[in-house]
């Protein structure tokens, strides 16, 4: 087989077996193995779908003009794949794990992350801008793929924790995680070795890679011949590619695979055949390696325009559809007003100091670390006596 | 393979050999090889804690390849001993997050040169986690490393490369020298709220010592702190590792030219025990220090420039470094060439006193 790592990115178009339940003009269909996990999708649950993706894709705006404001020190857009994570978010239950890379935002929002602890990180004022334990969702990682051992090992533990449970048990109370990963990061050894260890110890992993066409300028056909969810038949499990822009595939999908996890058979691998829609981060220019015809093909399968077709059509929007979209409109202003209220009110006195990171570089105490905080502490009150004498003069 | 199981001639109290005895305490003394040391304290730490387990690369059946878990495995399970795939990156990150659900994984790296694909978890992951959660995660990981040369062995499997992780802050790297030392540093490592990477001088492994396992057989001595092992008046060598057996035995040679040689094994290279060796050096005016790793880069060269911040009037002499070449570890056959030796460390102390 000929192979041109420098083919243009796969189009719209679904490559051969992948999962769509919804078309782009919000009709459903029907899939014998998937339907059922839409069982549980109420009118309440379709709406929250809705509302997560419409107003995280506000916050991400905001993130974008922040940064462009020179008040971010980059932001990571993840226009175009609220559907992707919507979805797989309503799967999952509340006390599932998250190992997420650094575009997971509808996680984080639809998980009670605050806006300005989401931007923290952007903002540079923390690593973390949330407790992990608090959300069951651990904070972003920015090389590539680590964390996906990390949700690995944590799946293992929760495993240890649930030997001898019965499979009614597991269902009824297991926990499953999700380790996040993109296209270009499959490439990465720790995404193998991560799916080595799941497979071996039949970890309740689910593997969701959000296949965005993209990493950085690289288009997808560089890291592989294949959809990338056929790689989990060499680890010996499942591996599903869904219309990442379908949140209702999305949901059925992770669903199913949640429930494998949960019962004891082992991880699954769930990719979202999706599209980045913005830059790579704000730091990018796309211009220089993608196809504005690229870009607006996949415009036209966006979705948040598939999602409110459907709930449109099966009255899911409630009585009055308009008044629901300008509601949840509203509501994604408001937050776009809380996220630049948080982020301005980052600074000065509000923003934790360096000693903050020599308190907690260990958690036992480490002399050098002591002796370099003292002297540190030294300094700056040097500077705070000179600013006094300034006041005074 | 060198076994070296003798022990320097003439050690003073608290050596290399063993502990010092300590009248009035109950002791247990038992003579243990390192290697049966560390087994012992592995499987200590294993019967203490339920949520400690071993992973690593034929750690299980086979007992590691320097036979350290031997019988682990029988006695406490596959699911608590367990035989990992065949990837360090794999072995580091799910330590990881086993560690963020609470457990306290002990990994074992085969060799020292096997580290690299894990250096990766090990420097971006591991070391940062607790300071970028603020504190909120804690990621008590063991990662055991038999590390050094000297045992006639083939390429990567004599390698040094300890200043690395020193460098590394959010790490601790502890290194032991004798048989008692090895036992309660292993448990004293794994019980560390950080992580802690424990270099394991392979050549000393059949080193045979006396072991105090009572209760309190640690006698209050840290992990993370130094110990005179001589003591002495005119030098000071300071050490770690597969050196001080080494650096005694070249005390015991310069005693017989009448020069009184104190002994350092620094034992713990992040934190390093500056102030153990400045009271050394402020007594004695002379130090050599040596490591099997390259001498450029090496922590010899932190530690003469810190101690001579310190300590810079009290010095007779600059501190000299006798360490391994900027070179690539060689071929066996030459290894003697590379390797600090007895030698190499005298005429250093020699040239202290030619100042
Ligand atoms: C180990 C590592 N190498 C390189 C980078 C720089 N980098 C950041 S994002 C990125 C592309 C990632 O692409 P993909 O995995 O598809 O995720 P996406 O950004 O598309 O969501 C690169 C190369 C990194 N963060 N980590
Ligand atoms: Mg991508």
């Amino acid at each position: 087989m000929h192979h041109t790592p420098t083919s243009p990115a796969p189009a719209t178009e679904l490559p051969e077996g992948a999962v769509r339940l919804l078309d782009a003009d919000g009709t459903l269909h029907e899939d014998a193995r998937f339907t059922p996990y839409l069982a549980d999708l109420t009118e309440d649950t379709l709406q929250r779908m809705y509302r997560l993706m419409s107003t995280e894709r506000r916050v991400d705006q905001e993130g974008t003009s922040l940064q462009r404001q020179g008040q971010l020190a980059l932001w990571v857009p993840a226009v175009g794949q609220e559907g992707a994570q919507a979805g797989a978010l309503t799967a999952l239950r509340e006390d599932d794990w998250i190992f997420p890379t650094y575009r997971e935002h509808l996680f984080a929002l639809g998980r009670g992350v605050t806006p300005g602890q989401l931007l923290a990180l952007f903002r540079g004022v923390a690593h973390a801008g949330w407790a992990a334990e608090d959300h069951r969702m651990q904070p972003y990682t920015l090389v590539l793929a680590a964390q996906a051992l990390h949700a690995t090992g944590y799946a293992w533990g929760i495993s240890r924790d649930q030997a001898g449970w019965d499979a009614e048990r597991r269902l009824a109370e297991g926990q499953v995680v999700l380790a996040c990963y993109g296209d270009g990061a499959s490439s990465e050894g720790d995404i193998h070795e991560s799916m080595v260890f799941a497979a071996s110890y039949d970890l309740p992993v689910v593997f969701f890679c959000q296949n965005n066409q993209w990493a950085i300028s690289v288009p997808a056909a560089t890291q592989t011949r294949v959809p990338l969810a056929r790689r989990a038949a060499g680890y010996g499990f499942e591996g599903v590619t869904v219309d990442g822009n379908d949140p209702l595939a999305m949901h059925a999908v992770t669903a199913w695979a949640a429930e494998q996890a949960r019962t004891g058979s082992g991880p699954v691998l769930v990719e979202a055949h999706t599209f980045r829609g913005g830059a790579h981060t704000t730091a990018d220019d796309p211009t220089k390696y993608r196809t504005r015809a690229e870009e607006e093909a996949w415009a036209a399968v966006d979705p948040l325009a598939r999602l409110e077709a459907h709930l449109r059509a099966t009255g899911a929007a409630g009585p009055d559809p308009d008044r629901f979209f300008a509601d949840v409109a509203a509501e994604g202003e408001e937050l776009a007003r809380r996220t630049r209220e948080a982020v301005l009110a980052m600074t000065g006195d509000t923003v934790a100091p360096l000693d903050t990171v020599f308190e907690t570089v260990y958690a036992e105490s480490h002399p050098l670390v002591a002796e370099e905080l003292a002297w540190h502490r030294q300094w700056q009150a040097g500077f705070a006596d000179t600013e006094a004498e300034g006041d005074r003069s | 393979m060198t076994t070296d199981t003798t022990t320097p001639a003439g050690a003073a109290p608290g050596t290399a050999a063993g502990p010092a005895p300590v009248t009035g305490a109950a002791t247990a003394l038992e003579t243990l090889t390192i290697a049966k040391a560390i087994n012992r304290a592995l499987a200590d730490e294993l019967a203490a804690d339920e949520k400690v387990l071993l992973m690593g690369e034929d750690i299980g059946s086979l007992g590691g390849v320097y036979r350290v878990t031997e019988g682990l495995k029988a006695r406490f399970g596959a699911d608590r001993v367990v035989d990992s795939p065949l990837a360090e990156s794999g072995i580091i990150g799910t330590s990881i997050g086993l560690a963020l659900r609470g457990y306290r994984p002990v990994a074992e790296i085969q060799f020292d040169g096997f580290v690299f694909p894990g250096f990766n978890q090990i420097t971006t992951q591991l070391a940062k986690m607790h300071a970028r959660t603020r504190g909120a995660a804690t990621v008590p990981v063991t990662i055991r490393i038999p590390y050094g040369g000297g045992i006639g062995s083939i390429e990567h499997h004599s390698e040094s490369p300890e200043a690395l992780f020193a460098h590394t802050a959010g790490l601790r790297v502890i290194t032991p020298s004798n048989a008692h030392d090895a036992y309660w540093m292993t448990r004293q490592g794994i019980r560390s709220q950080d992580p802690v990477i424990i270099f394991e001088p392979k050549r000393r492994y059949w080193l045979k010592g006396e072991v105090d396992v009572s209760a309190d057989g640690h006698r209050g001595v840290s992990a993370f702190q130094a110990q005179v092992v001589r003591q002495g008046t005119d030098a000071t060598i300071a050490a770690w590792g597969p050196l001080v057996p080494v650096a005694l035995a070249a005390a015991n040679a310069a005693a017989e030219d009448g020069r009184s040689i104190e002994v350092i094994d620094l034992r713990s290279l992040s934190p390093v025990d500056f102030d153990a060796l400045q009271a050394s050096v402020e007594k004695t005016g002379r130090m050599v220090v040596t490591h099997e790793a390259p001498t450029f880069g090496g922590l010899g060269g932190e530690i003469a420039a810190r101690l001579m911040e310190r300590s810079f009037l009290h010095l007779e002499a600059p501190i000299l470094r006798v360490g391994g070449f900027h070179l690539p570890y060689p071929p066996s056959r030459v290894e003697e060439q590379y390797l600090p030796d007895l030698d190499r460390i005298l005429d250093a102390v020699d040239r202290t006193f030619a100042y």
